[in-house]
């Protein structure tokens, strides 16, 4: 079964990147289409729409938009892209997402392009969108069972949790260096804790940025992506299988933000644009403090953000402005405070803005850990986020969970 | 006399030029020639990154790529030609280029030349449609 993502898009094929975008789609088994319009299927959907863009392209991805609402084009999923930078263009992408949203079930992911886009880019969202129109019975599962194994290879971290039916027995993390050596240090720690051997594993799933070398080192029964996998596991770890929620992954080289409803999701983001608003800056920040990346959330909760000026959207930049607090004889907590309301505040001008935000809010992912963090989160959305027990595990929840529905 | 026409896909402008002894630049051969002469595959347009890059020269690089990537295509024919005739508030079925802001510059860039050229509106009767072939006839035939 080829899974149809329909694309709604504006300057892809002047900007060289169309062709990435197909084989993005096609490395995950799924073909890019385009919804048929004609010449007044253009106009009329413009004028029921209500936003009259002056871009006759961006007309185009309205009326695209409207023949998916109406169900008057088949299609499994929707790609809405447009230029980076452009204004235009990112008030009708974002009005579009929302339209298709309301008017259709259908999983969309938006995503705004520079020249220098590759496939490679667009592989976890694209490989998202086809599991959630592939798995849909999987992503609906609740319990684990069994006795597996998950193992989460991610930018900064390598985590693996052992679970036995329904409950976490085993579990380790590390700082990731080789991805095979890494997963094999973690898994063998894990499953020391839980009492369990190797063998007796009856099935693994592997996430993030290694899942197809672990994969296939491990014979797994579950190879996926982050977006789908880190979502089950945060519901599953806060106790929210059932409504809606905000799955909100601060990571150490990108940021996730996934819609949820019953636990499956239907919508996400992933950044940034910059590592200034990813877990990496906070490390960098906790090494200029000269303090463990484990302290600095207790240090940022004893300081103040309004005493310290940190607003760059740039990792360099922000260690500048940091340096420049620190110069001025700014305190460590006041700073460290400054660091994390930066990145809560940059989130969500960047990300949060392209989903529409649903509660709870659940705050996953080791930078979960960082209490400052979270509180500067809590402030900016006017809400505190649930922190789950193992917030930082995950990845690898979700890939033992979903894994034993493979059995 | 080479005449740079706006819109640049315009099947009209095209004929109307060619029919009065120019040689029309438009989009129609500018595309054409990326298709049959690069060996790349990256259709529909097959603009390539080094054209998007080609664009800067239009451009800065905070201007969207698409934009960037639209005046490395029609950008090379406005510096090549001799005079131009635009067509002023035409709806997107006479043609266009698909992004209101690279139109913009597009007529800037004509304008910026400083070549012969005429600018008409859209006509809406059939009576405007005389007159401003008429007007396109003459600034033709006024050529030299």
């Amino acid at each position: 079964m080829t899974i149809k993502i329909a694309q709604l898009s504006c300057g892809t094929e002047y900007s060289s990147v169309q062709p990435e975008i197909e084989k993005a789609a096609r490395s995950v088994g799924a073909k890019v289409v385009y919804p048929d319009v004609s010449y007044e299927d253009i106009n009329e959907a413009v004028r029921r729409f209500g936003f009259n863009p002056r871009s006759p392209q961006l007309k185009l991805m309205i009326a695209r938009a409207t023949q998916l609402a109406d169900k008057r084009y088949d299609a499994d999923a929707v790609f809405i892209s447009t230029c980076f930078r452009c204004a235009e263009a990112a008030l009708v992408r974002n009005e579009l997402r929302r339209f298709i949203q309301e008017n259709t079930n259908l999983p969309v992911v938006t995503y705004s392009f520079t020249e220098r886009l590759k496939a490679s880019q667009l592989l976890t969202r694209m490989e998202a969108l086809v599991t959630i129109v592939t798995r849909k019975e999987l992503l609906a599962r609740e319990r684990q069972v069994g006795i597996t194994a998950g193992l989460d290879s991610g930018s900064s971290t390598t985590k693996a949790v052992v679970m036995e039916n329904n409950k976490i027995i085993g579990k380790d993390w590390t700082p990731s260096g080789d991805v095979v050596k890494s997963a094999e240090t973690v898994l063998e720690n894990a499953l020391r804790e839980a009492g369990i051997e190797f063998k007796q594993l009856e099935a693994i799933g592997t996430t993030g940025y290694g899942r197809f070398t672990l994969g296939k080192h491990y014979n797994a029964k579950l190879v996926q992506e982050e977006l789908t996998v880190n979502s089950k596991g945060a519901v599953w770890l806060a106790d929210r299988q059932k409504g809606e929620a905000t799955i909100l992954d601060i990571g150490g080289m990108d940021n996730k933000a996934i819609t949820v409803r019953d636990g499956v999701p239907d919508n996400f983001t992933m950044g940034g644009i910059c590592a200034g608003a990813s877990g990496r800056f906070l490390e960098m920040t906790a090494k200029r403090l000269k303090v463990e990346i484990e302290e600095l959330g207790a240090l940022a909760d004893k300081g103040d953000w309004r005493n310290a000026k940190m607003n760059s959207y740039c990792s360099i930049f922000g260690i500048q402005d940091l340096v420049t607090s620190l110069g001025e004889g700014k305190s460590f907590e006041d700073v460290a405070a400054a660091a994390c309301h930066s990145v809560a505040e940059q989130i969500y001008e960047q990300q949060l803005q392209e989903i529409d935000v649903r509660h709870p809010v659940i705050q996953v992912g080791g930078t979960a850990l960082i209490t400052g963090l979270v509180r500067a989160v809590g402030e900016i959305l006017g809400e505190q986020p649930i922190v789950p027990p193992n917030a930082q595990y995950i990845g690898a929840v979700g890939g033992a969970l979903l894994s034993s529905g493979m059995m | 006399m080479r005449v740079f026409i706006d819109p640049p896909n315009s099947m009209i402008l095209y004929d109307l030029v060619e029919r009065f002894g120019h040689e029309p630049l438009s989009s129609m051969a500018a595309i054409q020639e990326m298709i049959d002469n690069l060996e790349v595959d990256m259709p529909p347009m097959n603009v390539t990154i080094d054209d998007v890059v080609r664009g800067l020269a239009y451009a800065g690089v905070e201007v969207p790529s698409g934009i960037r990537g639209r005046l490395a295509v029609w950008g090379p024919l406005i510096d090549a030609a001799d005079a131009a005739v635009i067509m002023t508030d035409a709806p997107f079925s006479f043609g266009c280029v698909g992004c209101e802001r690279s139109n913009e510059m597009i007529k800037y860039l004509v304008r910026r030349k400083g070549i012969p050229q005429i600018s008409v509106g859209y006509p809406e009767t059939a009576e405007q449609a005389e007159t401003v072939v008429g007007m396109i006839k003459e600034f033709l035939e006024g050529l030299a």
